[in-house]
């Protein structure tokens, strides 16, 4: 079998000679550092959920209808009349809220190794265009099944645009081709969600991989493997610590991708609206504008950033400020490897007020998203009684805003002003698995 | 280790003293994780081809259709609709059922146990291709290129055939038909018109889509 | 990886936040009064109940709701029931087999007469939760002040007059000295079942109208411990293959 396999790979070498060399450069002969851990796992991770949503989204969309009349239907049909309809709608789902878990992670693990420092900031920065495009493919892709909660989630965050002075009316309408969210909004929804935006997301991944491969993988000491000894096992200008990207990390990716898939599996099989998380309740109603839910809320992978927007006030006659924030909030992700003015690059090395910070960050992010989903608005009256629950709200979101933001302007002051101490990197990988 | 281009890897070539490479156990479970991953691939390949065939809402629309008879006279033909096809119900006169055994020389399959052999229920495999000798109940498409035939039941000379005993003519490419639906000898059809499942819920009511108790 | 950290490092975890999120859970709804609702113990698996619940539809729901998404086909194939016996006890509707329950309670009268037209009930055990309509339907009292004499302490002012009452009987409600507020309802005309009887009606009534909500749930859960099998297999081999090939590495 493998002589078939060998035959033809000599077949095409013999006709496109410029293949092979590209195959070993990023599989065989890509060097990644030997002591990738647990947070490295969720960057195939997320290319398996992209595959996911791609193959599973082209074949809802042979039997979705996308028009205001009969989208809501069509969800219905695919969930009880077409062969398998449910499993391929549930995959779909549960892979959207898997996708930005996995996400998350993938970003966090390059927040506490410092992969967004030199030379790796174009990576960082390719990765914050894909979670931009990301949160733009679901959010339209929420909006689509035509629920209740689709309809007024879709009015409320268009309506954010609406708070930008002089143009915002006209651009709520233009983004809406309509004067609230109706049939011109979804179909375009549908357009950008089904193709422009799979293809932005593609190319992005591809530049996003091309980028890391030029510079080589960060990893959990943040040691530079690239510039260091050389000489290993497979290689005597290999550099020492590194290993064959194949097979090593090919087949550890594989027992990733069989432990994820075992979690996805359950979420599908067993409980598919994960307690109305993933799949909310208020969208088992078709859109009405003339019938909000009892409380309008994004999806959770929204919250942190919705909270944002909620916690600051409008002034000056317009509420745009909580707007900028949210943006802003997205913004200093991207400008993170210009804040952090430090030289280590591994949380294992760095200040312990870096380790705090970031740790207060981690609180910030899921506060925010408490108040985001509406946690704080049930657990505040519960445990504290008859409060004013705005003012306590307000208290408590805006603490976590200023967490959130304070962390890169405290990281920026920290490393900028010399504040960190950090412990000596060592020379060599240590491999702690 | 050879230089194949593709799909190998390197093997470490400084292999300390006491390490041996296994590449038996290597080439065992890499077949046999490549064997399941693949049963799995596969298996979750199968709803998505599955999601293809005819939904619920498909198959409703296929359902049985069911007609009275009562209004059909003789001679006269009603068509009907079934799973998007026309279902020609004709109420076959005497003359036109006498004339029958006369067209077998001139058919391709007079029996219809040849080419068109998969063309009828057994139940209307027989000289009148029907369950009741009076009662046509056929798919009304030109087994040439799919045309709808014209029902031609008068017996007088037509300019396609002077010695036309009724039956169907198609407008298409001229393929022409007895009264049981048969196909003429000469013409580009290949088969005898296909015959759907049916029965009949009493004399006078027929169900097109569902064959008789009991019946292949 | 040694073993214990493994299972410490990735299984628990994983398994803590599933669980930990699955029992926070969103609650759909709540009764209006913000009180409890009552657990509605339904079990879409139980197909016994399932078909009393269908008989109780369709004797007392289908004459002003319909299930649009819901063919009788379907609810022959998942109940295990045939199709004459469907269309013999179930269809009061006049449909063909293959067609979905629609109601004949004409629009425009219903919301003539009721105030609003009767909803579509297809979702609404997603919509509210089982638990809601549970309660929804064993919270019903006699109102002289409602224009249709019902009212419902888990939806007030429901547009709904009470079907079941046949078989609950009549509750009314006993106020909070001095206030307009619903303290209890107490049941002052029996009806032809018990109260236990009557809820385990509501119950079944409840598990059919969770199984309308989404019919696939039945299949779920029988795929998913297979693809579930087989995924452990699939991991616990590619654990194997890694392992084999990490003694290279150093």
């Amino acid at each position: 079998m493998a002589n078939v396999f060998a035959s033809i790979g000599e077949w095409v070498n013999e006709r496109a000679p410029g293949l092979a060399p590209v195959y070993r450069k990023h599989m065989t002969e890509y060097y990644a550092p030997k002591n990738f851990n647990l947070w490295y796992y969720f960057g195939s991770l997320a290319m398996l959920v992209l595959v996911n949503q791609i193959v599973t989204g082209i074949f809802l969309t042979m039997n979705y209808n996308p028009s205001a009349a009969g989208a809501f239907d069509s969800v219905q049909y695919i969930m009880r009349d077409v062969e398998w309809g449910w499993l391929i709608r549930y995959m779909h789902s549960t892979g959207a809220s898997l996708f930005f878990v996995v996400v998350f992670l993938h970003m966090f693990r390059g927040m506490m190794y410092g992969s967004y420092k030199k030379p790796r900031e174009l990576v960082w920065l390719l990765g914050m265009l894909i979670f931009l495009a990301l949160m733009a493919e679901a959010f339209m892709g929420y909006v689509l099944p035509w629920g209740n909660m689709s309809f007024w989630g879709a009015k409320v965050i268009i309506s954010l645009f609406g708070t930008i002075p002089y143009i915002g009316n006209t651009l709520v309408e233009w983004i809406m081709g309509d004067f609230l969210p109706g049939d011109a909004t979804l179909n375009r929804f549908f357009a950008l969600h089904v193709i422009a935006l799979p293809i932005v997301l593609l190319l992005l991944v591809v530049l996003h991989l091309a980028a890391l491969h030029e510079v080589g993988s960060n990893n959990p000491d943040g040691v530079d493997v690239k510039h260091g000894p050389k000489g290993n096992r497979w290689g005597a200008n290999a550099p020492v610590d590194g290993i064959p990207f194949h097979p090593y990390y090919t087949v550890k990716d594989l027992f990733g991708v069989g432990f994820f898939l075992i979690i996805a599996a359950f979420i599908i099989f067993f409980a598919p609206t994960f307690g109305g998380w993933f799949l909310e309740h208020d969208n088992s109603i078709m859109a009405n504008n003339l019938v909000t839910p009892a409380e309008i809320k994004p999806v959770w992978y929204f919250t942190p950033f919705y909270a944002i927007v909620r916690m600051i006030p409008s002034f000056a006659g317009t509420a745009v400020w909580g707007v900028l924030a949210m943006f802003g909030s997205i913004a200093v992700l991207f400008l993170l490897p210009w804040f952090d003015r430090g030289q280590v690059k591994s949380i294992r090395y760095r200040g312990t007020g870096y380790k705090v910070a970031l740790t207060l960050f981690v609180i910030a992010f899921f506060g925010l998203g408490a108040v985001g989903a509406g946690i704080t608005a049930e657990v505040i009256p519960a445990w504290f009684g008859n409060v004013d629950l705005t003012v306590w709200e307000n208290a408590f979101g805006r603490t976590m805003t200023l967490i959130y933001f304070g962390f890169f302007a405290f990281l920026w002051a920290y490393t900028y002003f010399g504040w960190e101490k950090t412990k000596p990197v060592p020379d060599r990988v240590t491999m702690h698995d | 280790m050879g230089r194949e281009p593709f799909l190998t890897h390197q093997v470490p070539e400084s292999l300390m003293a006491n390490e041996v490479v296994d590449h038996g156990r290597r080439r065992f479970l890499t077949t046999a994780t490549a064997v399941v991953g693949g049963v799995g691939i596969v298996s979750a390949a199968v709803p998505f081809i599955k999601s293809w065939e005819p939904s619920a809402r498909a198959k409703a629309a296929g359902a049985p259709v069911t007609q009275s008879l009562k209004k059909i006279e003789p001679g006269q033909q009603l068509i009907v609709g079934w799973r998007s096809l026309p279902v020609f119900i004709v109420n076959r006169t005497p003359a036109q059922l006498a004339a029958l055994p006369k067209q077998d020389p001139r058919l391709v399959d007079p029996k219809s146990d040849g080419t068109s052999a998969d063309q009828q229920p057994k139940y209307a495999q027989n000289e009148t291709r029907s369950i009741k000798p009076e009662w046509l109940v056929m798919v009304g498409i030109c087994t040439h290129l799919g045309c709808v035939p014209n029902y031609v039941g008068e017996m007088k000379p037509e300019p396609f055939d002077p010695n036309w005993q009724g039956g169907y003519y198609c407008p298409c490419h001229h393929s022409r038909y007895d009264m049981a639906g048969r196909v003429y000898q000469g013409v580009p059809a290949p088969k005898n018109m296909e015959i759907p499942p049916y029965h009949f819920i009493d004399d006078t009511t027929v169900q097109i889509g569902v064959g008789p108790e009991g019946a292949a | 990886m040694t073993k214990p950290t493994l299972l410490m490092k990735r299984i628990l975890p994983a398994v803590a936040l599933v669980v930990g999120l699955l029992l926070a859970g969103q609650p759909a709804a709540r009764a209006e009064d913000g009180g409890q609702l009552m657990a509605s113990g339904s079990n879409v698996r139980d197909q016994a109940s399932l078909q009393r619940g269908a008989k109780l539809f369709f004797n007392y729901c289908v004459g002003c709701h319909s299930l649009k998404y819901m063919r009788y086909s379907r609810i022959a194939d998942d109940l295990g029931l045939t199709e004459q016996q469907v269309m013999q006890n179930l269809n009061f509707t006049g449909a063909k087999f293959g067609e979905p329950v629609i109601s004949h309670m004409p629009e425009e009268d219903a919301t003539k007469w009721f105030g609003k037209a009767p909803p579509d009930l297809s979702l609404e055990v997603s919509a509210k939760t089982a638990d809601w309509v549970y309660t929804y339907l064993n919270t019903f009292y006699l109102d002289p002040k409602s224009p249709i004499g019902w009212n419902n302490t888990t939806l007030p002012n429901a547009a709904m007059p009470f079907p079941l009452w046949e078989l609950q009987g009549q509750q009314t409600a006993v106020m909070k000295s001095g206030t307009d507020e619903v303290e209890k309802l107490e049941l002052t005309h029996p009806g032809k079942l018990t109260p236990a009887q009557y809820q385990q009606a509501t119950r079944d009534l409840v598990n059919f109208l969770e199984y309308v909500s989404e019919p696939a749930a039945l299949q779920r859960h029988h795929y998913g411990i297979w693809v579930m099998l087989f995924l452990v297999l699939f991991t616990l081999l590619a654990y194997v293959l890694k392992k084999e090939y990490w003694k290279d590495v150093h």
